[in-house]
């Protein structure tokens, strides 16, 4: 399949009500064309919601949506331009593979399938199951004959509904690399919706993290992983250390922040806010633990906080630590099981260590909890000792 | 199915298994007695005597026999009743498809926390008794009633009557078979998945083309099993022909029924029944094949 000319999806305003349930509140978005675009975040923000609407499955409450000029919003599903990944591939049970795949150009009165279809069934690698029934299929030969199905016609806009989410681990990675390659080839917009963090970092150009009907950040993966404008993001994303401080001074790269007897230095581009009340956050892989003994060596023009391990756990490739800082809060730190000799073992003193440059900014007054009902997600709060479930 | 069963040994499954095969045939004891007692001797009884000779100089009485001739003589006398009676159950069975169909859609589709009530009430006259419910259209259709004159009134009646005509009958056994149709359509419709209407729509079917591509062929198991048991039952009933409809309605369950009870023709009526049952049969495996539901059973 050739790369072929693709529109940019806009959404402007798109808002979804249930009832007194804001389900998708003013939603505007640009998913440029060909862009792998995810829509990041935990059940019940309005992602799939979203994607239902672009499919034409659920009537807007108000907003449009169009794909390059075009309005599409009250065409309905049959009309649009637009294909789906089902979460559940609501297979045909009736029909055999190639007839899955050959239903969309069938129902539009494509003279010959066999070609297409066959085409189709060699990129997704089921080309001796044509005849079987899907319920011969293994769940990751279903997924592929889901995803073949809905490429087949050559949409302006694949939706994928957490396509991967009832696969075992080892599957899913594998798919996230053949959707991957798959797009890459045929150069359509994909817009994947999940709630795995990693499945959006891993496959996405741009991620949108959604929450409560709202996008909370939107940018490439790593942009949003380094610097995550809100508590939401920092947490639902990875995981993150916060502490809560005050301004207490600044310079002309740096905004200084006091807080729990340590002062802090935020890169003023790293930082979502200026104002007095700041969060200074650390992603926990960019911490160094070192022991606390005469002689540690610490290099010059870091950030230090002293602590004791509370908890290691031995992870393979990297360790996680849990160490309780001077002033009583956890603070979770990844170390890559690079160094010869002993690890550190609860109980130990250690000083913690970053480089200023990873340290970022957030505004004060959001609290520190937003974004941890995820289950990768870690409270790391003075006084709250919860921060090991997950 | 599978149990677990702690693997000490060649000799213990074995054992199992055969205490397994043990534990079927007693379960199953009880029906093959049924059978047995109910089904397969009456069956061999029936035949035999459909071949029986009449006793010389005794009228009304008869004696084993090998007549293969019954089978000819009685189709021969009886073949516009045999015919009618197939007629009439197709008719009825089209009918109660058609009302079913759509009554079942709603019910599995949209009836959502008020199913089970909408099925009672689908179920809630066969409370009464079946005899009692079709006298009961005598007086619904009768030639004073409501329908027939409201119907005359219009001039929508060729013959002005409906009572003691074959619409009588045909409208009799449609209702009276109407829930064997709509349990099976129902069952069969309740277990489609909406998503994949929801999916048909999304690869560009119109709603009317989900419904033939999609909706309509993972029906079918419902649609066969319906059907069946609205035909087979239809076609050997007696009660709405009688009921109903005039002596030129006369179906072959009437014309059974009149050889064994008044005519005390034996042979006759036991040749008709099993002619008809041989019928049926062969119709059924017809349907059966050309529905194509190898999956039905």
């Amino acid at each position: 399949m050739a790369r072929r000319d693709v529109e940019d999806l806009h959404l402007r305003g798109l808002t979804k009500q249930f009832g007194d349930v804001v389900a998708v509140d003013h939603l505007d978005l640009t998913i440029p064309a060909g862009s792998f675009f995810a829509l990041l975040g935990a059940s019940g923000c309005g992602k799939t919601t979203t994607l239902r609407m672009i499919a034409g499955l659920e009537d807007p409450s108000g907003g449009t949506i169009h794909i390059g000029p075009r309005d599409v919003t009250s065409l309905r599903a049959f009309e649009r331009p637009v294909n789906t990944v089902f979460q559940s591939y609501a297979l045909f049970p009736h029909l055999d593979i190639f007839e899955n795949i050959a239903f969309g150009l069938r129902r539009r009165k494509v003279k010959d399938v066999t070609a297409p279809v066959e085409a189709m069934l060699e990129l997704v690698e089921l080309a001796p199951l044509a005849r079987r029934k899907p319920s011969q299929l293994s769940g990751g030969q279903q997924q592929r004959v889901a995803l073949a199905r809905a490429l087949i016609n050559e949409p302006d806009v694949l939706l994928l509904d957490e396509p991967l989410g009832a696969l075992d681990l080892k599957l899913r990675r594998q798919m996230q690399i053949e959707l991957k390659r798959i797009q890459h080839d045929v150069g359509t917009t994909f817009v994947h919706v999940t709630h795995d963090q990693e499945e959006a970092m891993t496959m996405a150009d741009t991620v949108a993290v959604m929450n409560d009907g709202r996008i909370e950040q939107l940018g490439h993966p790593a942009d949003i992983y380094e610097t995550p404008k809100t508590v939401f993001v920092a947490n639902f994303l990875g995981q993150a250390n916060l502490i809560l401080g005050a301004k207490a001074g600044e310079s002309a790269n740096f905004i200084s922040v006091s807080a729990q007897g340590h002062t802090f230095d935020i890169p003023r581009m790293r930082s979502a806010t200026s104002g007095d009340s700041i969060i200074v956050g650390v992603r926990p892989e960019k911490i160094t633990v070192v022991d606390d003994v005469a002689g540690a060596h610490v290099p010059d023009h870091v950030v230090r906080v002293r602590g004791k391990v509370t908890d290691v756990s031995y992870a393979g490739v990297s360790t996680q630590y849990v160490v309780r800082a001077s002033w009583g809060q956890e603070l979770i730190c990844f170390e890559q099981n690079i160094k010869v000799g002993d690890r550190c073992s609860v109980g130990d003193d250690v000083i913690l260590h970053w480089a200023p440059e990873h340290t970022f900014g957030l505004d004060g007054s959001q609290g520190l909890h937003a974004g941890t009902s995820h289950g990768a997600a870690h409270v790391n709060e003075v006084n709250l000792d919860l921060s090991r479930e997950g | 199915m599978v149990a677990v069963v702690p693997t000490t040994g060649n000799a213990a499954p074995a054992a199992t298994a055969q205490r397994r095969a043990r534990t079927a045939y007693f379960l199953m004891g009880p029906g093959l007695l049924w059978l047995a007692v109910f089904f397969a001797i009456p069956f061999v009884t029936l035949f035999l005597t459909s071949l029986q000779v009449p006793v010389p100089g005794k009228p009304g009485q008869y004696m084993p026999g090998f007549a293969l001739g019954n089978y000819p003589s009685a189709l021969a006398e009886y073949w516009p009743q045999l015919v009618r009676s197939f007629v009439f159950s197709g008719i009825a069975t089209v009918l109660a498809l058609v009302l079913a169909y759509p009554l079942a859609y709603f019910i599995a589709f949209r009836g959502g926390r008020w199913k089970p009530l909408l099925l009672v009430l689908v179920i809630a006259p066969s409370f009464a008794s079946f005899l009692l419910r079709t006298y009961a259209w005598k007086t619904i259709l009768a030639d004073e009633g409501p329908v027939t004159s409201t119907l005359n009134a219009l001039h929508l009646l060729p013959e002005g009557r409906i009572l003691n005509t074959s619409i009588a009958v045909i409208a009799g056994l449609t209702y009276n078979f109407l829930p064997f149709m709509l349990l099976p359509l129902f069952a069969a419709i309740d277990k489609i998945d909406p998503r994949l209407v929801e999916a048909a729509g999304d690869l560009y079917a119109s709603p009317i083309t989900a419904f033939r591509k999609v909706t309509w062929p993972l029906s079918l198991p419902g649609v066969v099993a319906g059907t069946l048991l609205t035909f087979i039952p239809a076609s050997g009933d007696y009660i709405n022909a009688q009921l109903l409809g005039s002596p030129n309605d006369r179906m072959i369950g009437n014309v059974i029924q009149a050889n064994f009870i008044q005519f005390r023709n034996y042979p006759t009526a036991s040749a008709l029944s099993f002619a008809l049952m041989a019928i049926i049969l062969l119709l059924v495996f017809g349907y059966i094949r050309r529905a194509g539901t190898e999956d039905l059973v």
